[in-house]
């Protein structure tokens, strides 16, 4: 198994970091990871993206052409990513913000209305893992108890009372995935 | 005992690997993108548990200057920048050279020339393996191309400086200091005792003592003949370590009849390349020198030997070219593909490239 991923939007959407929750869930089934993400200006304000690969071998480059699966968070992104999915591949796509919906035909394209949904929740920061939710529904790529198990690892003593919300959020984002 | 297994970026590998090695001090000044470095020994406060210096020095100058003088009195002491902050360092770095002492740098470089951008390069490839500052002297050049190795060759990299009283260079980019990756962290090791840096040390500055005569450490000698021997000695010792330090991967040289030679990030872009042209039936191997210097010219050599070609990809104008010509004395092919200022390219750029190289 090897998945190669982008994973791009805005800065502030939570990008960079679902990226590393996503790494470090690879982390917790003893796969290889790499995270590599656009650093510098980028990530004050401008649009942001980050890199994601998971395997079972050994990972070679972590700048890629192309990819098993983009998900893109604005339109900057969807105009950027769209044509670079491998044929076969997948794109998931946030609806909100978006004036042009993807066209390609050769793959497989889902919306998950994420946005709308944080503003059913009144909860906006809940963004990102509701979107990881729906990324891990389309690729099961790693277990929902992994990205448990790594948000255990990775935060902090003190924010371990907000883990529960973020795997509601996890499970609701996987209901959110329109073909 | 289970293993410490993290996800990091290259940079803070490089930060807990200086503190499990029992560093004395590290003295830095911050600059995109290796700030990170300082950043994480700020936040794991090692001056709490293993007495370990760090300190923000008030420039680059003054950081090089810092481990001049840590090192003279045989601590265990780095300094790591990006390009910029390194070439205002490099008149320490020829004094440290010359008065053999075992500091750790590190290069993360960045695009230049100039203050140049903060996106990634190898443009300073000339800069460490040819002397950025003046006289003949030597680093050690060590070349990682993931965050193990970041972590790694923190500790390879004081061993050999010591082993050989010589400063040794972590020459990385943006790119491997940026991306996070697993790292297996290696075990706490205690600071050494005074006792065991006097035994380990007899050269250093480590105060008057009774029953040996004065240690001086300095790289001035006004007598030339005597300074003619100094330099004679460092030659010497040069040749030593380019017969026993040199280091290298090779990914499928056996069979290839084309040779990618890269280091660093861009070998690991050129790993994909290989497994690309691979799958299209095309004999294609890999190089990968681990030490820049001493350089792998023999394994290179060997490597070319049945080779129709060498593609040298660098993400500057060409600067490893010129010793991997000299290596294949200019028997093969030997070509250039690079991406300046902080572009990187992407693997099927690098592959068009050997295309076009293997249809002409």
């Amino acid at each position: 198994m090897k998945k190669e991923i982008i994973i791009a939007g805005f800065g502030g959407q939570g990008v960079l970091s679902m990226g590393k929750i996503l790494a470090y869930s690879g982390l917790m089934e003893d796969k290889e990871v790499t995270w590599l993400p656009s650093y510098g200006p980028e990530q004050r304000g401008g649009t942001a993206n980050v890199t994601v690969i998971i395997s079972d071998e050994r990972i070679s480059s972590p700048i890629l052409d192309s990819y098993d699966v983009a998900v893109v968070l604005n339109q900057q992104s969807l105009d950027k990513f769209e044509s670079r999915v491998k044929p076969g591949g997948v794109l998931i796509y946030d609806s909100y913000g978006i004036n042009r919906v993807p066209e390609r035909t050769d793959i497989a394209v889902y919306r998950v209305n994420a946005m709308d949904a944080t503003f059913e929740m009144q909860n906006v920061r809940a963004f990102n893992m509701l979107i990881l939710g729906a990324l891990l529904k389309v690729c099961p790529m790693v277990a929902v108890e992994s990205v448990v198990k790594g948000l255990e690892k990775t935060l902090p003593e003190r924010h371990h009372h907000l883990i529960p919300m973020n795997e509601a959020a996890l499970r609701r984002g996987m209901e959110l995935v329109n073909e | 005992m289970e293993s410490d297994i993290r996800l990091m970026k290259g940079n803070e590998a490089l930060a807990h690997a200086m503190i499990r090695y029992g560093a004395d001090g590290y003295f830095g000044y911050p600059i995109t993108p290796q700030s990170e470095v300082l950043e994480t020994l700020e936040a794991e406060m090692p001056w709490e548990t293993t007495g370990m210096v760090v300190l923000q020095a008030e420039s680059e100058v003054a950081a090089v200057n810092m481990v001049y003088a840590g090192a003279g009195s045989g601590k265990a002491v780095c300094t790591s920048s990006s390009s910029p902050g390194m070439s205002l360092m490099q008149e320490g770095v020829s004094y440290i050279a010359a008065a053999e002492l075992p500091v750790l740098l590190i290069n993360c470089m960045r695009g230049g020339p100039g203050l140049g951008t903060i996106q990634p390069s190898q443009a300073d490839y000339f800069q460490t393996t040819k002397g950025g500052g003046h006289g003949d002297y030597r680093l050690i050049a060590l070349a990682p191309s993931s965050v193990q190795e970041m972590c790694d060759f923190v500790a390879l990299g004081w061993d050999l400086a010591f082993k050989y009283r010589n400063p040794a260079i972590i020459l990385a980019d943006g790119i491997v200091g940026q991306m996070m990756e697993k790292v297996v962290l290696p075990e706490q090791r205690p600071r050494r005792t005074q006792e065991e840096l006097i035994k380990q040390c007899p050269w250093a500055a480590t105060g008057r003592t009774n029953g040996r005569k004065r240690n001086v450490i300095t790289s001035l000698e006004l007598d030339a003949h005597a300074m003619e021997i100094i330099n004679n000695n460092l030659q010497a010792k040069y040749k030593l370590i380019e017969d026993n330090e040199v280091r290298y991967e090779a990914l499928n040289c056996d069979d290839c009849e084309y040779l990618l030679v890269a280091f660093g990030s861009m070998a690991r872009i050129c790993e994909k390349v290989m497994e690309m042209a691979r799958k299209q039936g095309l004999k294609v191997g890999l190089l990968r020198p681990i030490t820049l210097w001493p350089f792998p010219s023999k394994a290179i050599a060997e490597a070319a030997k049945n080779a129709k070609g060498i593609l040298v990809p660098e993400l500057s104008a060409g600067q490893m070219i010129e010793d991997v010509k000299l290596a294949v004395n200019c028997k093969v092919e030997v070509r250039h593909f690079g991406r300046l200022g902080g572009v990187v390219p992407n693997p099927d750029e690098v592959l068009e490239a050997l295309r076009n190289m293997m249809n002409e």
